[in-house]
């Protein structure tokens, strides 16, 4: 990411209720320009309200939103400099690829032959020089994505929006559209707004993501710090997987009732009777499953005196497990990277 | 039957699937094909007999004669005015039931939606002719419309409109107009329900797509929606056209009493005894069809199937 000084979309204290739904309660949060920025969050978590807000499908109840100094309050959908790759594609079914591609320039009347020429390089770009004069019905899922990218980056937008655009394609797909997406981000160096559910995916693509949960913003960061330092529970918990220790557990685990986050495979697994290395927290347990995974095995440890851990361990090359099921087992870990919670989970 | 020997037929049916298809399909098609088809393509064979002046009998051999007869100006004059009425009850019902179906898909609450079919429903489930004749008691010079029109102080109004050269007459009922807006009000929900479907079926994302893109309201209207609701619409003109281009009771009880082409072809098979004539009548409806079918091919009404 080039740093700029210019911000592309910001949020100051935006909300919007449906009905009895608080469905984005009260948000705010700076986009910088060329950013590939994710909102991140479960269903129902107010991403996607946020998205469309910008988008302008929605008018905020509170707040402002300005999108690259412009309040856009009141501002119809047709009027902002934005675009949007919908999560459904919304390609229009009764025109051609091309003719998808060019809507925005033929509604917007550019000559016929450089709409023509604009449509060819976009199409181009996303490796669809051939099917111009295919209906939408007639392309796979993933050949649509791109439609709908295409369609959407050829009128140039200060800020694109992605409301899940990957979602209905299968893993394969998504994992070699998620590497093309950030790098045709890089090359046009426009402002991504991504909404997701997908941990892995917001982790893997965003410069800094924003995760969401009851409409709120839990934490805004760079992937790592939002992986490595949760600042609440449910980040640590939705984003990737954590051992959430709050209470009387993690006053036996740690010493104090302070709640606090460790990720499985920081845990290293082992027998009983073995020495735990100086500053290190440990506890003592039993193997209650094991679950193979492939690259790792995952340990569910029942900690003595009640609680249990998840340890993920990297599997050897001999392929033997580090323990068996009833296995007596110590587990230790060194007691900084014991993340500490904003909230009792 | 043993349950053992329904579970063999079961099992036969199952392992033919098309014998299974043949054997449901067979009433229906046997109905189409024998009683429906078999008698239009009777009445096209008789509209090439022709009718002996002298006898008055039905010479069954094959003869232009027939054709040479309808295409005089006497009937030309039935068939413009009955087209002209079919298009513009179609024109006209697009234009109303067009937003009301709208309104039904895109804002109704489940219970509107519910509603709005009802009334668009409901006048279909009395008898068309008690709603006609209901119809000639408001149209007339002394009915509601009139008495209402008279309330406001647009009596004037009604009469400039009455005095319109062609369309017009002495009252509502005893003219252009009056057939018109029965005809409109009778096919309206054959306008309406098609237009419906077609617009469930367009998913409100376009629309929003449509505006991403920068189209206004108006832009999104005429590249999107209208494109993709027009099958809809065609399919409900088919109705409303075809419709009025064959009823004979409408413009016998409302309007001018110069004939229709129902009304010709009722006058032609009954009273004059000349089904070659009646015959060759009701094909003109069937050419008028086709002719608009494919004109609505041409222009692509069909390509967003």
């Amino acid at each position: 990411m080039q740093p700029k000084n210019r911000i592309a979309v910001s949020f100051s204290g935006v909300s919007r209720r449906f009905g009895d739904v608080q469905a984005v309660d009260n948000v705010s949060f700076d986009i910088a320009d060329g950013e590939f920025f994710s909102m991140l969050g479960p269903s129902g978590s107010g991403k996607t309200t946020c998205l469309r807000l910008i988008a302008g499908f929605e008018q905020p109840d509170a707040g402002h939103i300005v999108v690259h100094d412009v309040n856009v309050e009141g501002v119809p959908p047709y009027e902002r400099d934005v675009n949007t790759v919908f999560q459904d594609y919304a390609l229009f079914p009764h025109m051609t690829v091309s003719e998808n591609v060019e809507y925005g320039l033929m509604i917007r009347k550019v000559p016929v032959p450089e709409r023509r020429r604009r449509s060819q390089e976009m199409l181009a770009l996303v490796k669809l020089d051939q099917m111009g004069s295919r209906k939408p019905s007639q392309l796979s899922g993933g050949q649509r994505q791109r439609v709908a990218l295409a369609r959407a980056l050829i009128n140039r937008p200060g800020v694109l929006l992605l409301d899940e655009p990957l979602g209905a394609l299968d893993l394969k797909l998504r994992e070699q559209m998620q590497e093309e997406l950030k790098a045709l981000q890089r090359q046009v160096g426009i402002t991504f707004v991504y909404v997701t559910h997908d941990q892995g995916e917001a982790l893997a693509m965003s410069d800094r993501l924003a995760v969401f949960n009851r409409g709120r913003i839990e934490q805004v960061g760079v992937p790592a710090e939002i992986y490595e330092h949760p600042a609440t529970a449910f980040v640590a918990d939705f984003v990737g997987v954590s051992n959430v220790c709050s209470g009387e557990f993690a006053q036996r685990l740690a010493g104090s009732a302070q709640a606090f986050a460790i990720r499985p495979e920081k845990i290293s697994l082992t027998a009983a009777g073995e020495l735990v290395p100086d500053g290190w927290l440990s506890a003592a347990g039993q193997v209650r499953t094991i679950t193979y995974h492939g690259a790792t095995t995952r340990y569910a440890v029942t900690v003595d005196g009640g609680g249990e851990l998840a340890v993920m361990r990297q599997n050897s090359s001999d392929g033997r497990a580090a323990a068996a099921i009833g296995d007596a087992v110590r587990v230790s870990w060194p007691r900084n990277l014991n993340q500490p919670l904003a909230e009792p989970a | 039957m043993s349950a053992a020997a329904i579970s063999r037929i079961s099992s036969i049916f199952y392992q033919r699937p098309r014998l299974f298809l043949s054997l449901l399909l067979a009433p229906p098609l046997i109905w189409l094909g024998v009683i429906y088809l078999g008698s239009l393509l009777a009445l096209l064979a008789q509209s090439f007999f022709y009718i002996d002046e002298f006898s008055g009998f039905i010479v069954r051999e094959f003869s232009l004669r027939t054709y040479e007869e309808l295409f005089t100006p006497a009937f030309g004059d039935v068939f413009l005015r009955t087209t002209l009425m079919a298009a513009a009850v179609t024109v006209a019902a697009a234009i109303i039931a067009f937003p009301i179906a709208y309104y039904m898909v895109r804002y109704a609450s489940l219970r509107m939606k519910a509603l709005l079919y009802l009334a668009v429903m409901l006048p279909l489930w009395s008898s068309y002719l008690v709603r006609v004749y209901a119809w000639k008691l408001i149209l007339a010079k002394e009915g509601i419309v009139t008495w209402f029109a008279n309330q406001l102080h647009l009596g004037w109004f009604l009469e400039a409109i009455l005095s319109i050269p062609v369309i017009g007459g002495p009252s509502l009922s005893i003219s252009y107009i009056g057939s018109f807006l029965v005809f409109l009000y009778i096919w309206l929900p054959f306008m309406v329900l098609p237009i419906v479907a077609a617009l469930e079926r367009v998913p409100a994302s376009l629309t929003e797509a449509s505006a991403d893109l920068g189209a206004s309201p108006r832009d999104t209207f005429r590249k999107v929606i209208l494109p993709l609701a027009f099958p809809g619409v065609v399919a409900g003109s088919i109705f409303t056209f075809s419709l009025t281009l064959g009823d004979y009771i409408i413009p016998g009880i409302i309007g001018n009493s110069r004939p229709f082409i129902g009304q010709a072809v009722y006058q032609l098979q009954g009273t004059a005894g000349n089904i070659p004539l009646a015959a060759a009548f009701t094909v003109v409806p069937i050419a008028i069809m086709a002719v608009y079918l494919l004109a609505a091919r041409r222009f692509g009404a069909f390509d967003a199937l």
